[in-house]
This record gives C-alpha cells, sequence and structure tokens, in this order.
C-alpha cells in the first residue's frame, strides 16, 4: 500500500539522518566544558523528549476531534502516535539513566522531571492497553479518545510539577522564555537533531496508520459474509 | 437540564449506591482493615531514631486513602454492572452528567470515611500533633481526594466494561493519581512539621486548580463512555 | 406516535440493523419475531435512545419521560427492598411512586423485603413495576417472557393487554413466537437486520404465525 511505501521511506531517512546526528554530535561539535562527553546525549535524549510530549499532545487534539467528528481516520491517527510517543519516551527513559550514570553516579533517582517522564510513558502504557482491551471498534475508539484528551490535559501538570520541587536534573536552556544559551555549534547539532526527530515521529506515524488501515480492511474482508447480528 | 434537576438527580444516584454499599458493607470493611493493618505494620518496622513520626505519618495517610479510593472506585460501576441496572439509569431522563456526579459524590463519602477513620489513628499511633493542624489539613485531604476520585470516576465507567476491569482500572489511574498525591504528600509533610502556612498555600492553589479542570473535564468526557 | 424511518447500523463488520423503518400507533402492539442475532435488541435500543443509530432515525413522543423497558434483566438492586428501588426509580422520573402499583401487581406484601430475596417470578413482577413506575406511554419488552413459569406469563400477558387497552403502545421482541402473538396487533419477522414482513396480526392465531415464520425465516 502506497502509504506504508511512504512512511517506510521517511522513517529510513530519518533513521540515516540519525546517524548522521550521532556522528556531528560525536565528531563535529565541542564538547561541553562541565559535564563533558556524557552531555552529548543531550542531542538524543531531549528531541526525543520534546517529541515523546509532542506526540501525546496530538493525540489528545486528534481526540477531541474525532469526539466531535466520529471519523475514524482520527482515531487512527491517535492511536499511531500513541505508539510513537510510548517510542520516544522510551529513548528518554533509557538515554536518561546512560547520562545519569556518569553524571550523578546513579541510573535513576526519584527526581521530579525523571519521574513524570516516567509517568509520561505509563500514560502511554495505559492508552496501548486500553485499546487491546476493548474489542469493539467504535467503543474502542470512544474509549480511547476519552483517555486521551485527559493525558493530554494531565501534560501540562506534569510539566509544571517540574518546576515546583527542587531537582538535581538540569534546567531547560533551549526551551525557556528567554533566549536559548546555547553556544552556536552546539545549538545547530540540537536543531538538526530535533528535525530528525520530527521526521521520526512522522515516518512512524504513518506507517503505523497505513499498517492500522490494512489491518481494519483485511478484517473486513475476512468477516463479511460470515454473519449478521 | 437545569442545575437543580441535575444536582437532584445526582444526589438520588449517590444515596442509592451508599444505600447499597451501606447493605452490603463489604468494600468499607475491607477499606478499614486495611488501614488498621497498615498502621499495625509501620509502626513495628519503624524505628523512631532513623526516620521521625511526622514525616512518615503523610506517607501512611496518603497509602490508605490511595487504596480506599482504589477499593470504592473498583466498586463503583461494578455495581451497576453486577444489577445490570446501567441502562436503566441511561434509559431515564436525566442527564448523563448527573450519574457521574452521582457516582462521585458516593465515592468521595465513601473514601471520606476512611479519611475520618484514618487520621485520627495516625495521630494516636504515631503521636503525630494534628488538632492544631486540622482545617489546612482537612483542605488538603478534601483537594487532593476530589482530585484523584474525578478521574477514577470517569475512568471506572470505562474499564467495567472491559475484559480485565479490576487491573486496569488502576494502571490508568495510577499516572493520573501522581500529581495531586505527591502536591498532598508533600503539603502534609510540611504542614504536620509546623511550617508557615504561606508555603503550603501554592500547593492548596495547585490542586484546586486540578480539581476543578478535571471534574470539567470528566462532566464533558463522561457521556462518551456510556453512550453508543 | 413511535416512529423508526429507514435505521441503519453497524457493529464493526456485523449488520444489525439494515433498513427498518416501521410506526406503532396508540393502543397498537408490535410483536418482532426473529431469531437470535437477527437485530432486535439493537433495534429496541436503537428505539429507546440508547443507542445512536448509524443511518437513519428513531423517534418516540414524550422521549425518554414516555419510555418503560422490561428486558431479562430485572434493572434492580439486589441489596435494597422492593420499596427502595422503586423510589429511586421513581425520583429519577420525577413522579411520586403510585401508591396501587404494588397492589396492582400483588406486591404489596413483599414491598420490605430485599430483592435478593424474591424468587425469580417475583423479581420480575418488581421489574414490570419499575417499568411502569412513571405510567409511560410506550413500553419497549425484550424477551420478557424469559425464564416466566406459566402462571407468570399469564398474568404478565394480562397486564400488557391492559397497557394496550389503556391507549399505550408497545414494541414486543422475541424468538418465542408463541408466546408473542396472543399480544399483538402487528407482526413483524426479522433476520439478518431486516424485516423480511411486517403485517397486521388479523385473525391469525399462535400456530398460523408460527407457520408464516417458518415459511419466511427458513
Amino acid at each position: 500500500m502506497r502509504m506504508l511505501r511512504v512512511g517506510q521511506w521517511v522513517t529510513a531517512i530519518a533513521l540515516l539522518l540519525l546517524a548522521g546526528v550521532y556522528v556531528r554530535a560525536l565528531a563535529y561539535t565541542p564538547v561541553e566544558a562541565t559535564q563533558g562527553l556524557a552531555q552529548k546525549i543531550f542531542y538524543i535524549h531531549v528531541p526525543a523528549a520534546i517529541w515523546a510530549e509532542a506526540a501525546m499532545i496530538l493525540v489528545g487534539l486528534a481526540s477531541i476531534f474525532f469526539l466531535f467528528l466520529k471519523d475514524p481516520r482520527l482515531d487512527r491517527f491517535a492511536a499511531a502516535s500513541a505508539e510513537a510517543g510510548t517510542v520516544f519516551a522510551a529513548i528518554v527513559l533509557t538515554t536518561g539513566p546512560i547520562w545519569g550514570k556518569p553524571i550523578w553516579g546513579t541510573w535513576w533517582t526519584w527526581d521530579a522531571r525523571l519521574t513524570f517522564t516516567l509517568f509520561l510513558f505509563l500514560l502511554y502504557v495505559g492508552y496501548l492497553l486500553l485499546r487491546s482491551a476493548v474489542a469493539d471498534p467504535a467503543m474502542r475508539a470512544r474509549f480511547s479518545a476519552v483517555l486521551g484528551i485527559c493525558g493530554m490535559v494531565e501534560v501540562p501538570f506534569i510539566h509544571f510539577s517540574v518546576y515546583m520541587f527542587p531537582t538535581l536534573h538540569p534546567m531547560p536552556i533551549v526551551l525557556k522564555p528567554s533566549a536559548p544559551s546555547l553556544p552556536g555549534s552546539m545549538l545547530a547539532t540540537w536543531l538538526f537533531s530535533v528535525g530528525v526527530f520530527t521526521l521520526l515521529y512522522v515516518g512512524f506515524v504513518v506507517q503505523r496508520y497505513a499498517l492500522s488501515y490494512l489491518g481494519e480492511q483485511l478484517e473486513a474482508a475476512g468477516e463479511s459474509g460470515e454473519g449478521h447480528a | 437540564m437545569r442545575s437543580p434537576d441535575l444536582l437532584r438527580h445526582a444526589w438520588a444516584v449517590a444515596s442509592k449506591d451508599l444505600r447499597v454499599e451501606f447493605r452490603s458493607r463489604t468494600a468499607i470493611l475491607a477499606a478499614a482493615v486495611f488501614v488498621v493493618l497498615v498502621l499495625v505494620v509501620f509502626k513495628f518496622g519503624h524505628d523512631e531514631t532513623a526516620v521521625s513520626n511526622s514525616d512518615l505519618a503523610p506517607s501512611i495517610l496518603w497509602v490508605t486513602f490511595t487504596f480506599a479510593a482504589i477499593l470504592a472506585l473498583n466498586r463503583a460501576f461494578q455495581l451497576e454492572l453486577e444489577n445490570q441496572a446501567l441502562d436503566g439509569l441511561l434509559l431515564a431522563p436525566i442527564a448523563r452528567g448527573s450519574i457521574y456526579l452521582g457516582k462521585l459524590v458516593a465515592n468521595l463519602i465513601f473514601v471520606a470515611t476512611i479519611e475520618l477513620l484514618g487520621v485520627p489513628l495516625v495521630a494516636l499511633f504515631f503521636n503525630v500533633p494534628v488538632l492544631p493542624f486540622l482545617g489546612p489539613l482537612a483542605a488538603i485531604i478534601a483537594l487532593a481526594t476530589v482530585g484523584f476520585v474525578a478521574v477514577g470516576t470517569l475512568f471506572s465507567a470505562m474499564t467495567t466494561r472491559t475484559r480485565y476491569a479490576e487491573l486496569l482500572l488502576p494502571v490508568l489511574v495510577l499516572p493520573f493519581m501522581i500529581p495531586p498525591l505527591s502536591w498532598a504528600v508533600l503539603a502534609t509533610v510540611r504542614l504536620l512539621a509546623a511550617r508557615p502556612l504561606s508555603e503550603i498555600v501554592g500547593w492548596l492553589n495547585m490542586l484546586a486548580v486540578y480539581d476543578v479542570v478535571f471534574v470539567a473535564l470528566a462532566l464533558m468526557l463522561f457521556p462518551a463512555t456510556v453512550n453508543e | 406516535m413511535l416512529l423508526a424511518e429507514r435505521l441503519r447500523h453497524r457493529f464493526g463488520a456485523v449488520t444489525a440493523l439494515d433498513d427498518v423503518s416501521f410506526t406503532v400507533q396508540p393502543g397498537q402492539t408490535l410483536a418482532v419475531f426473529g431469531p437470535n442475532g437477527a437485530g432486535k435488541t439493537t433495534l429496541l435500543k436503537v428505539l429507546a435512545g440508547l443507542i445512536h443509530p448509524q443511518g437513519g432515525r428513531a423517534h418516540i413522543d414524550g422521549g425518554r419521560r414516555a419510555i418503560g423497558w422490561i428486558g431479562h434483566q430485572p434493572q434492580l438492586y439486589a441489596q435494597l427492598t422492593v420499596l427502595e428501588n422503586l423510589r429511586f426509580w421513581a425520583s429519577l422520573y420525577d413522579v411520586p411512586l403510585p401508591p396501587d402499583l404494588l397492589s396492582r401487581l400483588g406486591l404489596a406484601e413483599h414491598a420490605g423485603r430485599s430483592v435478593r430475596s424474591l424468587s425469580r417470578g417475583l423479581v420480575q413482577r418488581v421489574a414490570i413495576a419499575r417499568a411502569l413506575v412513571h405510567d409511560p406511554a410506550v413500553l419497549l419488552l425484550d424477551e420478557p417472557f424469559t425464564g416466566l413459569d406459566r402462571t407468570a406469563a399469564e398474568a404478565f400477558s394480562r397486564l400488557l393487554a391492559q397497557h394496550a387497552a389503556a391507549g399505550r403502545a408497545s414494541v414486543l421482541v422475541t424468538h418465542n413466537v408463541e408466546e408473542g402473538t396472543g399480544l399483538a396487533t402487528e407482526v413483524a419477522f426479522m433476520r439478518a437486520g431486516r424485516f423480511v414482513q411486517l403485517a397486521p396480526r388479523g385473525a391469525r392465531g399462535p400456530a398460523q404465525v408460527a407457520e408464516d415464520y417458518r415459511n419466511a425465516i427458513a
């Protein structure tokens, strides 16, 4: 199916570019003064975190539109975005400790930001579990939409909580009210990485959406002629 | 639907729920036993030189309240399912919101009963001075409870119709309980440590905002969980 | 008074309602016969407003306030007494409990008993009382004879006849042609979401209707 192809190509290109990000980050970007080599994970960790949260917001928006318009395409998109978001949240949760061990001396700490990324991940897992627990497609779509909207509304509360707790976690240096305080070449690498992750998100969602659609076609073909209620 | 009708019907649903629970008494007794159990276990395991009473007490309080909330939530729509009465409620000429509000109020009263039991017991077992802080403590407890019961009531409407209802509900509700719960615990710790009220007001505000947002959201989304 | 217009509904790939249209006037009782899975319950739920049809529309004069539902699920709270149950349902309809309701159904002496302690036949009678508490203009009945013994079924039939005589309308769905025919003024056969036949009962008795049903559905 054409959409699946497109999705696969986009993902492939994005992964290639991701390799490019690694190369640029490791070889062509200056090493940060206080943190040393470990800081470089920032180029993967932060864009993944941005998209982990953004994906949830998109799930929420798609869910709101779904409840009004009842278009199953919106439900498919929400499900695809949720799966992509789960992947990104998992990336954040694995790259975080990889950075944390050399810098903080520990794999994990119940620091506010880490904890809340964990809960973002749990939101996603809950969403996917709910989807798998409901057999009827119409009910599944409605329930997922309800959960998706609640999840989206929850994200700002999670975000604000970060500023309320004392934390070991580095404070935002790019996405903050004043101008980014990152020097030129580092900023460039960072922006490049954000672009790559955006592409990755698009690739995942398009593929997943296409797979959903194909799955539904297969089910309909299998069930038709088998019975009525 | 006009407000007086909405509230009146909600109260009818709530009092019906409470009456049913009072007759069977299973959930409330389970919650009460859990409170006592937790207190006893923590008391025995507690090394007073290592962890001060006022550090431990808030956590104990909130563990028992959360458990009571989950019990209540599991029971809330289960009751309708067991009696196959949900369709009847949906057929009646009442706003969907009345059903949600009624369930919410019943759940809140259930949890409040456990809270009324838990606070004096914790104060007694752990020698924690609670009376001087009763007002603000009640406010923290009330606001946080509304926060997680509001979301939980909405979700239980969905999970009762799924395959693994009792497993799924806590999993779904957990990420939504953590913000109000953590704010409540932190506020309680500071309150019982006799810190000035100005330090606690921030958390009370956050809890209030959370409550308003999620009760409103739940009211808006509830019809989607029961309408087909 | 009750109108169904080109109703269409599917659950996934399964068609539950396929272009169903009919009307029911006051005093009429429409009996819908069909095998399991024909879409009968879905039809009732759409009429009651419990399900929003994907196509077409259903309308009942007076809305939900005018509808009473009797199914094989009693919709009563087992832990509460008969009186408490009826008072609760009455309060949702904003009506006082009719003083003669219990005696009309022979439930007066059981008023204070919990529903859990009642026999199946008595529970069904309480369920009927619950459906009638707000004096509905339209009764929707979903396999109401399930589990009723002979006496109870006869008593129930008499009640429905009274309801019709008072100018109310009913829609009764069942797979049991014998029990449903006596009450019906109109008869419909349903299969796979469609009405294969819809006609006044006329002078046909249960045997004749059963024969027509077999011919239409088989």
